[in-house]
């Protein structure tokens, strides 16, 4: 039953977990509301790793399928099935989870349950994306992750939070529903099915390729986001309470690449070279012109904000310049920016907890007072920029790695991100932990807390283990991006 | 023809709920004092039974004509009754404590309810344009008079007022439209007009003359733009209850109403109907989504932003072909029990002398009520189309319907107005969740609404798994057509 049904598992117990947090009701009840969103996200975070331990690395074929009907009129089926990119995106889900409810214990005073069942529910909504293969399917749950984001943004927000909930969730709309008409066209154009593996298989013109593909790429695109569709990001960013921008950064950015891979590649492979040299110039703009309007913010959580959005350009560099090397470093970066941009907002967060405030003039000195939170700020402030050893460097050397395979100017540009990045994060890092103490309230500040601890330290110990270990990531994905790279190279025309 | 009590069986559901109308209008005259009960509880019992004798009153065949060709009853006939009766039920479930506060609670006022029901039932059955009209302004009286039921109410008096005085307007251009496709092809009764028109040239002037008629006529009783007028007055005027009946039940009707004018009737001409339809769908879409942005009434946001679900509706009627006639069934099903919804938690929230209609006395009703709150944003998530619930499924079914026949156009004009409508259901939730109340008074509501309310919108999520049956059965209806 369980080995059967493991993804509906994974998928369903933080929903159902979550009807329960909700249960407990209101804030008399904050301390049994916590725990219980522990435990749910702790056990889902078992099964998930139960996933990884089953998984055959050796084979290129979906692994964990169910497949049962649903509407038939329109031949929709709950069908879901993960190969080694799904699998490391879902890992990286339910880990992030435990720590954004940590990290919510003690700071989240008001409606905990509500909080915490909307990270559950999105918990289970976002494995859903990662594990559907009916493109309806994969699009309700895509959809449905818009109602929690959106209520948590809007609810435990900062002072402009209306504005910013509103345009994320408008901005993404609208990206979606071209997507959905997209999803329709193909059902019509094929056999009448919306099976990814059927539409990965349906002949298509090289002008409705690139029609389906731009419909696909408004979708993901601005999930990402890319340069010039990435507007929404900084404001949702600096209005989210710290556990809505962590998992906005390390997850739900994950979802524009990884409909990349899922869709854009495979569906509309024609289009997708035709289009490479589009997809790469915006890229390369992300790296370099987002690097630098990061260089010019006053506010942390902007900062890293445009950060992410610099750094997923490597992302999608890697994706479209369809080299083996490319991919998988794309795809290593997508799970190293989860760790790496988590752990910064989290950062963030233990300042902005304390002072109230993300403005970087606001601080220095910091070292003096919070000598710990320094050096684990440090960390990750140098894998932010890249540092070998830790995680953000394997995903980087291996895109401009696979990138120099293939053009040697494109990995020239892209290479200058390695520059312009350490001095935004390290810029950044000296004018709050280092210098004098400015501001009196610097000198009071507490050093981290236990919990506070824990949660950074966990995130330490996996940013070092995947830069000087990464082969357990990189060996379940091999075959993945090979039958990836397989499926965009083969023409429809 | 000749076997009479064959043509009464047929229509026996007809035939109780319109006697059950007749009979409950004179037992209220001994009752009302007493025992006002009375009235509510025969008009539910009548419902039910109504309900029952239309599930069992199947016939013989798919469709089978009766009383010389004037009534049909085929699949989708059945279904729309079901639905209605079903809907009108839930509907005087909701109104109970309403008009009882309001001194509404009187045996006219379900009496009226009654006979809009046989309307709508002659409606869905009509196979002539006798029958088609009858069953029309059966409805349409009942209504005006059940708007201006609450007589101490200027608005309400006003919004009746110009409803009759619009709704007589469109009545005429209906008929006269009728009567040109009279001139045209010498019969009223639908089946021999379709053959008619098949012998005739399908731009002939008349025709065309008399189907936009009919079109002006179908458009005002649905709302559509430019015939929308009536709609915001009526909603916004109207008592609650009324409003929740006229914006569920009716709709579904009007489904009817068209596929038997337009698709039984006028097939053959399906090319300029449909460009017409187009038209008004678009424009539906348009100003019914931008219009209830600026609304600060929550009745009258509703109120457009039925006129933008209208426009959606009809999508799937003007692909002229089976697939979108059932998208559309589907979609006005759906809608309707949103709808009930929406305007059943309006009406559970407020109460004598509180209205509750203004967006603003929602503020920050997540700390005075979660779960009312949760209720509200779940109904304007499904209005705006936004997966998991049930509202997405609607969208996505005429979606399919146009790409189907190739409009893709419409299909990316229909997803770009969906946004902009999601703008305004987005600012109910915020209102709901991210403002702060103004007051902390309690809430206190019927526990038995509350039960049946909360069925009803959890409904609109949890019947995600069965999506697929409700679909099969509107297809199923719409292939066993006459």
């Amino acid at each position: 039953m369980f080995e059967a049904n493991q993804l509906s598992v994974a998928i369903w117990l933080p929903i159902i977990g979550a009807i329960a947090v909700l249960a407990t009701g209101n804030d008399q009840r904050a301390g049994l509301a916590r725990v219980l969103a522990l435990l749910v996200s702790i056990v889902t975070f078992l099964v998930t790793l139960l996933l990884y331990t089953g998984f055959d690395k050796a084979s290129a074929k979906l692994q964990y399928i169910e497949d049962t009907p649903w509407i038939s009129a329109l031949n929709i089926n709950y069908s879901l099935g993960i190969d080694g990119i799904a699998l490391l995106l879902i890992l990286l889900t339910s880990f992030i989870t435990i720590i954004v409810i940590i990290s919510a214990w003690k700071v989240i005073r008001e409606k905990v349950a509500q909080y915490m069942a909307a990270f559950l529910i999105m918990e289970g909504l976002m494995i859903g994306v990662f594990s559907a293969t009916d493109a309806i399917l994969f699009y309700v749950f895509w959809e449905a992750m818009l109602i929690p984001m959106f209520l948590i943004i809007g609810i435990w927000g900062g002072p402009n939070r209306i504005y910013a909930t509103i345009k994320f969730f408008l901005y993404t709309l609208l990206g979606s529903l071209l997507m959905l008409v997209a999803l329709v066209y193909l059902y019509f154009a094929g056999n009448g099915s919306f099976a990814l593996a059927d539409l990965y298989t349906i002949k298509l013109t090289l002008a409705e390729q690139i029609w389906i593909f731009l419909a696909f790429f408004m979708a993901f695109a601005v999930k990402i986001p890319m340069f010039p569709v990435h507007t929404w990001l900084p404001d949702a960013h600096v209005e989210a309470p710290t556990g809505g921008s962590v998992v906005l950064a390390a997850i739900m950015l994950k979802m524009g690449a990884y409909g990349f891979i899922r869709f854009n590649l495979p569906i509309t492979p024609d289009a997708s070279h035709t289009l490479s040299g589009f997809i790469i110039a915006l890229s390369l703009i992300a790296i370099v012109y987002i690097a630098m309007v990061a260089l010019a913010q006053t506010d942390m959580k902007k900062l890293i904000a445009y950060s992410s959005i610099s750094h997923m350009g490597f992302v999608t560099l890697g994706l479209f310049v369809f080299n083996k090397m490319a991919i998988e470093g794309a795809v290593i970066q997508m799970i190293s920016h989860g760790f790496i941009s988590g752990a910064m907002f989290l950062c963030v967060g233990v300042l902005y907890d304390r002072m109230h405030t993300r403005k970087m003039s606001d601080y220095g000195g910091v070292a003096n007072t919070m000598p710990k939170f320094a050096a684990f700020m440090m960390l990750f402030a140098m894998a932010n920029a890249g540092l070998p050893g830790t995680s953000g460097f394997v995903g980087e050397f291996l895109v401009i790695l696979g990138v120099f395979q293939v053009n040697v100017w494109y990995a020239i540009i892209a290479g200058t991100t390695l520059v312009l990045g350490a001095a935004y994060t390290l810029w950044m890092y000296k004018r709050v932990i280092f210098g004098a103490i400015n501001n009196k309230n610097v000198e009071t500040l507490n050093d981290i807390t236990n919990r506070e601890g824990l949660y950074l330290l966990i995130l330490t110990i996996t940013v070092l283990v995947m830069g000087l270990w990464p082969a357990p990531f990189l060996d379940v994905i091999h075959t993945s991006v090979d039958r990836v790279l397989a499926l965009s190279s083969v023409t429809k025309l | 023809m000749n076997n009479i009590s064959a043509d009464i069986q047929l229509a026996i559901p007809e035939i109780f709920v319109f006697s059950m109308a007749c009979v409950i209008l004179l037992v209220d005259r001994f009752t009302h004092e007493r025992m006002p009960k009375v009235s509510f509880l025969l008009t539910q019992a009548t419902l039910l039974i109504g309900f029952y004798l239309s599930l069992v009153a199947t016939p013989t065949a798919d469709s089978v004509k009766a009383f010389n060709d004037m009534f049909v009853l085929d699949g989708m006939a059945t279904l729309v009754k079901l639905t209605i009766f079903f809907l009108t039920f839930v509907v005087l479930i909701y109104s109970q404590g309403y008009i009882t506060e309001r001194k509404m609670y009187r045996g006219e006022y379900f009496v009226l309810i009654l006979i809009a029901v046989v309307g709508m039932m002659v409606m869905s059955s009509a196979s002539h344009f006798i029958t088609i009209y009858i069953g029309l302004e059966l409805l349409s009286l009942s209504l005006y008079t059940l708007v201006a039921m609450n007589r101490h109410s200027d608005m309400a008096t006003e919004a009746a007022m110009k409803y009759f005085v619009l709704g007589a307007l469109a009545s005429g251009m209906l008929l006269y439209g009728m009567s040109i496709i009279y001139g045209a092809t010498g019969s009223l009764d639908v089946g021999s007009i379709r053959n008619a028109i098949q012998g005739m040239q399908s731009d002939e002037v008349m025709l065309i003359m008399g189907v936009i008629f009919i079109l002006v006529g179908i458009a005002f009783k649905l709302g559509v733009v430019p015939f929308h007028m009536w709609i915001p007055d009526v909603y916004q005027g109207a008592p609650t209850s009324v409003v929740l009946f006229i914006g569920t039940a009716p709709k579904v009707a009007a489904f009817a109403f068209i596929m038997r004018l337009l698709v039984d009737g006028f097939q053959a001409l399906a090319v300029s109907w449909s460009d017409m339809l187009i038209i008004f769908a678009v424009l539906s879409m348009g100003l019914g989504n931008i219009l209830a942005i600026a609304q600060t009434n929550l009745k009258r946001m509703l109120a457009y932003s039925t006129i933008s679900h209208m426009g959606y509706f009809i999508l799937g009627i003007l692909t002229a072909n089976p697939n979108g006639y059932s998208a559309s069934l589907f979609y006005i099903i759906i809608y309707s029990f949103t709808t009930l919804a929406a305007f059943g938690l309006i009406i559970m929230m407020s109460s004598a002398g509180f209205e509750a209609e203004e967006i603003s006395d929602y503020k920050g009703l997540n700390k005075r009520h979660p779960w009312f709150a949760f209720l509200i944003a779940m109904v304007m998530f499904s209005m705006a189309g936004i997966p998991p619930t049930v509202g997405f499924f609607a969208k996505l079914s005429v979606i399919q319907a146009l790409v189907d026949v190739d409009k893709y156009w419409l299909a990316v004009i229909a997803v770009l107005f969906a946004v902009i409508g999601a703008y305004y259901y987005l600012r109910v939730v915020k209102t709901l969740y991210f403002d702060k109340p103004e007051t902390s008074e309690p809430i206190s509501a019927n526990i038995g609404m509350q039960f049946v309310l909360s069925i009803n919108v959890i409904a609109l999520l949890l019947i995600m798994p069965w999506i697929g049956v409700i679909m099969d059965i509107c297809s199923d209806a719409i292939s066993k057509m006459g």
